[in-house]
């Protein structure tokens, strides 16, 4: 990826988790952790390498996301107000009476392609969507962000299993291992390590980046989409709370709430962020 | 078609007739020999997934070709079509409304052998509970295949709910019959008592009509295929001109025709209300007729039941 596309998807994700905390802020609650820690790979999905018209967000043949952590639909509802599928105000509605914008994900929501939030069945979506663009000839791919927390459940590797069967490989997945989950690390909680190897053994291609790397979740997209005859799975390495330093690997912002001056240390660290990409 | 055959077998020919339609996917779980999906594979194995024994997956599968577009069927036994996979039919499927068919087979005490882990007895009530659900729970062969046609013209989620016994085809034997989702048929006309029946107590209900009959009692008798939404209106009529209710249904009497049956009248029009069916037990293995007779799933209780309903009234 070159300087300028770095720096301008560098700048989406920081755009990203500045419109998340203030959402979850004006709410009142929501998790903070895990949309902070996908913010890059949503940006380079929505704003570089995923095929979705604004105008036209029901296009059959369009590129699909699952976001299976469907709690972190702060994030994913950011960016698809930042891309245009509705207006960034909605957002203020997030979590209250009467919105379409629930605490978890809505496939109601323009932009949206799944309904998620029980965990562990996104993946088995995203591979019907995948098996279905298949066998109608489309041109797209099926994109899955899962939760590392998330992959204990059992369904992912039924699912994990089948697309490597059928070699579905217009399926592009994600785990977003941040390494927390709500009880604490997954290596207290329940280690589902060696997370490439278990995906590799089901007859995934695997590739290994930095998760809070756009330039290096771009290429690794790019790479997947090379991948003939095997699904890929992208393990992305990141930091639960990414980019504020007092959130950062604190298992309490999984779903809890920063104190007043937390949040004043989070809006000014995003926004010189922004300033200095800006400039 | 060969009438007296199982609902499964009846479905599977159905699936295969109707599925000429390039949205229609079918999804099966090692079971397309059960379940009789293997026609529909047989003709069309580019729309047909056997995702083996994984349940979640499929449902999950499902959903997602729903999503795109597609009118999708997944398929196992009923116990795991509405207990094992709950969550996932209720979330993937029900929460976002897509175009998904559950298809349970092998419902009810009449698995047989097998015995209770393989008797679905909550099916009904369980997929009954979940908002914008349709269930359906044809008697026979010609109900079933009218009931696939319907389903699949439909979009939205439902539940269809088959039997692996062959069951005697009565449905064709009546004039203007005329199948209808959400709309239960008057078998016979009735002015002393009313039976309501799904599945194959339907050709219970008739037969404990023809023994009412020689003694007098003149019953109405109600298949009600379409447990959700209910016909409130053939109901409240016949609630109305008989004055009471038998309810029969190869399920816990908890939560499925009976109790569907005993909501509209209880909020409605209160008559007497009798439910047959399996009394919140268990199932047990043994022969699906001696199975039936043991939980007393036969033309002769329901006839027992009437008479004493009618002495209520």
């Amino acid at each position: 990826m070159n300087k300028d596309k770095k720096k301008e998807l560098s700048l989406w994700a920081d755009k990203i988790r500045k419109t998340a905390l203030e959402t979850i802020k004006n709410a009142g609650s929501g998790h903070i952790g895990g949309s902070m820690s996908i913010a890059e790979m949503l940006s380079v999905l929505y704003f570089d390498e995923m095929d979705v018209t604004v105008t036209d967000p029901e296009r059959e043949d369009r590129d699909r996301l699952v976001l299976s952590k469907g709690h972190c639909s702060p994030a994913l509802y950011s960016a698809l107000a930042l891309k245009g599928f509705f207006p960034l105000e909605h957002l203020k509605t997030f979590r209250k009476i009467d919105s379409d914008l629930s605490g978890h994900v809505e496939i109601h929501v323009p932009g949206v392609d799944m309904s998620t939030g029980s965990l562990g069945q996104g993946l088995s979506v995203a591979l019907g969507m995948a098996l279905y663009s298949k066998t109608q000839k489309y041109d797209n791919y099926v994109y899955a962000i899962l939760g590392d927390g998330e992959i204990q459940e059992g369904q992912i590797w039924e699912a994990a299993m089948c697309a490597g069967f059928y070699k579905v490989d217009n399926l592009i997945g994600f785990v977003d291992n941040n390494k927390l989950q709500l009880d604490g690390t997954l290596e207290e909680v329940m280690s589902p390590y060696p997370i490439d190897r278990k995906f590799e053994a089901f007859g995934w291609n695997v590739i290994k980046v930095d998760g809070n790397d756009v330039a290096q979740v771009g290429d690794a997209v790019e790479l997947a989409k090379e991948q003939k005859g095997r699904p890929t799975m992208i393990v992305a390495e990141t930091v639960k709370g990414k980019g504020v330093s007092v959130f950062e690997g604190q298992v309490r912002f999984h779903g809890g709430q920063p104190t007043e001056e937390e949040w004043q240390t989070a809006f000014r660290e995003i926004d010189q962020r922004i300033a200095g990409l800006e400039g | 078609m060969e009438r007296n055959i199982s609902t499964r077998e009846a479905y599977g020919r159905a699936l295969e007739e109707f599925g000429g339609d390039s949205s229609i996917y079918v999804i099966d779980s090692d079971l397309k020999s059960c379940t009789m999906t293997k026609y529909f594979a047989d003709k069309y194995p580019e729309r047909f997934f056997n995702v083996g024994i994984a349940e979640s997956n499929m449902v999950g599968i499902g959903a997602g070709m729903a999503a795109c577009g597609a009118t999708s069927l997944v398929h196992t036994f009923a116990i795991f079509a509405a207990g094992r996979v709950y969550d996932q039919v209720r979330n993937d499927v029900a929460y976002p409304g897509l175009n998904v068919k559950v298809v349970g087979s092998h419902a009810g005490l009449t698995v047989g052998e097998d015995g209770a882990t393989h008797q679905a007895l909550e099916d009904i009530s369980l997929m009954r509970t979940i908002p914008g659900m349709t269930v359906v729970v044809p008697s026979d062969a010609n109900e079933t295949r009218l009931a696939v046609k319907a389903i699949l013209e439909k979009k939205g989620p439902c539940y269809l709910r088959t039997g692996r016994p062959a069951v005697e085809s009565v449905t064709d034997t009546f004039d203007g019959y005329k199948f209808e989702l959400g709309k239960g048929v008057q078998l016979t006309d009735g002015n002393d008592v009313t039976i309501i029946a799904c599945g194959l107590m339907v050709q219970r209900a008739l037969n404990a009509q023809k023994i009412l009959e020689k003694e007098g009692i003149s019953a109405r008798v109600i298949d009600m295929h379409t447990i959700k939404p209910i016909d409130r209106d053939i109901i409240l009529k016949a609630a109305k001109e008989t004055g009471a209710i038998v309810t029969a249904e190869e399920h816990n009497v908890i939560g499925g025709l009976g109790s569907a049956v005993s909501e509209v009248i209880a909020s409605e029009y209160p008559v007497p209300v009798e439910r047959i069916g399996v009394n919140d037990v268990f199932g047990h293995s043994g022969h699906p007729d001696e199975l039936l007779e043991k939980f007393g799933l036969t033309a002769e209780n329901i006839a027992e039941k009437a008479k004493k309903i009618i002495e209520r009234k």
